[in-house]
């Protein structure tokens, strides 16, 4: 480990105008935050992504990569993917709904107070409560299914368990997605000025020419971040899976298999390959986020 | 007639600041009243679906689904105790937990934070770019790296529940720093701290006296989010094999899954009003989370 400056602390960055002899010292205040994020923060991330380049014996190599070609783990990211691909469009597209809805309620109003926490108690909170919640509505026993197999006739649950699928983790997936939407383009949404569609309605407008040339446009980047932000949050997420799976099925799952497998020695590296995969993915994701988040705000000032 | 005229002038020249709606010529992106109403009930019903069958399911028994009391009789009853002691000790832990994750927020980010905006403006890029590193890097990538890093923290602090701490400690960055930085944001400290100090009060009393009271909004949210967030956290504590109250609550689904959805609805709830007293305490002079930068 390289015993570099603590990472919090602003090497090398002293602000111009300050007598550098009191600099010096005030700098030291950042040392016990810095230290502690070196050790938690920088230390374990480190040693996550750098495990997957060493042996169970401590000598690099790079045959743990051949796992990222065993079928299970390829189907596992596939199924990650792909899932949490859909969750997100899913929450997304009614997530907009909701915020447009919420644009009729005033901003410091009670609406806009308890649709924001409930958005954070199921965005955030929730995890393994929320898979708990699912069970008891569409679980085997549960009343859901019994309804919906007396008015349509389909047995949700006739191919096994629906919600101890990867196709069943879409809803708990949707329910902690949705909040997320909410919390986070809400903002976009209400950086729409009134004035905008004042402007608009003064020039002849219809409120079909608003949305395709004024909203839509405004807030496209803004929804697209969101969505990755969305997409990256199924990505990682993995009370909810764990609590109601117990073989793997997607990445975090089976990074779990990976780590707490006692019968393969080694297997702890192989765990550090499948972190390295989600970091680059995430890593990917997030420098879109960002980008776009900088196009958007360019109309919330 | 000239009222009604200039009310309705009034209400379609700022349609957000009054509270209704103007009736004949929307324009705009702000859906009626009505739709708007239609839209929210619709999903929240199917939001409140869930957690009703959750309650629901709290008052029925495990054979018939017929409607009864008894889980919660066995909750109170001295005989059954020992099947609840796990969940209890978990309960405790994670409260432990938050106390000291609030203490690392307080003692630990909030001198960063202050002296990145008092002294050194420039950290503050470097800062909030570490605060916000794990929501990027997933937490079941960290644990990868915590289960090797907790082998020698537990040879030197021992394997007690509360060491937990530091790990989590990391996770809340992200819900800590925002609530503080929206708040220092709106704040002038740089100004506020040196009309104190030229009133001659040293850099403690600065400090303690004016900055600390003018971040009282801020803190509150910060710790309360920090606690919910331990409360929630399930991740850390499952990969390092302690007992904290989302994995006694996954436990005890197997044995007695009445009593772990019970906790789970009550603990929702709890979490719910938290938040709904932050948001509206906050609402009070607070700028909306579109001006947080």
């Amino acid at each position: 480990m390289a015993s570099g400056p603590p990472c919090a602390a602003p090497g090398g960055s002293p602000p111009p105008g300050a007598a550098p002899r009191r600099r010096d010292v005030g700098w030291l205040g950042f040392a016990p935050f810095g230290v502690y994020v070196l050790l938690f923060l920088a230390v374990p991330g480190v040693v996550a992504i750098a495990s997957g380049f060493f042996d169970a014996n401590g000598r690099f190599t790079l045959g743990n990569f051949a796992t990222l070609v065993d079928s299970t783990i390829l189907t596992d990211f596939v199924n990650s993917i792909w899932l949490s691909a859909v969750s997100a469009l899913i929450s997304a597209v009614l997530g907009v709904l909701v915020c447009w809805a919420l644009t009729a309620a005033r901003p410091d109003g009670v609406v806009r107070a308890i649709v924001d926490s409930a958005s954070s108690v199921f965005a955030q909170f929730g995890g393994v409560m929320l898979a708990f919640a699912w069970i008891a509505t569409i679980g085997q026993n549960a009343l859901v299914p019994v309804i919906v197999k007396a008015i349509t006739g389909i047995d949700i649950n006739g191919n096994g368990p629906l919600l101890y699928s990867v196709t069943g983790l879409l809803f708990p997936y949707v329910y902690f997605g949705l909040p997320l939407m909410v919390l986070s383009f809400m903002p976009a949404m209400d950086g729409l000025r009134p004035q905008w569609g004042e402007a608009v309605a003064t020039l002849g407008g219809t409120r079909l020419a608003y949305w395709l040339r004024v909203g839509v446009p405004v807030l496209a980047p803004a929804f697209f971040g969101s969505l990755i932000l969305l997409f990256a949050n199924a990505f990682s997420s993995y009370a909810t899976a764990a609590a109601l799976i117990s073989q793997g099925g997607i990445i975090p799952l089976a990074i779990k298999q990976q780590l707490t497998s006692e019968t393969i020695v080694g297997v702890a590296n192989t765990a550090g390959v499948l972190a390295l995969g989600m970091v680059v993915i995430m890593a990917v994701l997030m420098s879109l986020y960002s980008l776009l988040e900088s196009r958007t705000r360019r109309w919330q000032r | 007639m000239t009222t009604a005229a200039a009310a309705r002038v009034a209400d379609s020249v700022e349609p957000r600041t009054s509270g209704r709606r103007p009736r004949r010529s929307r324009f705009g992106a702000v859906p009626s009243s009505t739709t708007g109403t239609i839209v929210l009930v619709v999903i929240g019903a199917l939001f409140a679906i869930p957690i009703v069958a959750l309650g629901w399911f709290t008052f029925t028994t495990a054979s018939t689904g017929a409607f009864t009391l008894s889980h919660y009789a066995a909750l109170f009853d001295p005989a059954q105790a020992s099947n609840y002691s796990e969940l209890f000790a978990g309960i405790g832990n994670s409260l432990i937990l938050a106390v000291i994750v609030v203490a690392i927020v307080l003692v630990l980010l909030l001198p960063a934070m202050l002296l990145a905006e008092l002294r050194f403006p420039r950290a503050h890029r470097v800062l909030e770019f570490v605060c916000l590193i794990p929501i990027t890097v997933p937490t079941i990538v960290l644990v990868v790296g915590f289960v090797p890093v907790y082998q020698v923290v537990q040879s030197v602090l021992g394997s007690d529940p509360w060491t937990l701490s530091f790990a989590i400690g990391v996770i809340v960055l992200p819900y800590a720093y925002r609530p503080i930085q929206a708040n220092i944001g709106v704040l002038n400290l740089t100004t506020l701290t040196e009309a104190a100090r030229s009133l001659g009060a040293s850099w403690p009393v600065a400090v303690w006296r004016v900055v600390l009271p003018n971040l009282r909004r801020g803190l509150l949210s910060a710790c309360l989010l920090t606690i919910s967030v331990v409360l929630g956290e399930f991740t850390i504590a499952n990969f390092l094999g302690q007992n904290t109250f989302q994995t006694a609550l996954l436990l005890l689904q197997q044995t007695d899954p009445y009593i772990s959805a019970f906790f789970a609805v009550v603990s929702l709830l709890f979490v719910f009003a938290l938040l709904v007293v932050i948001s509206t305490a906050g609402s009070i002079g607070r700028p909306r989370r579109k001006r947080k930068s």
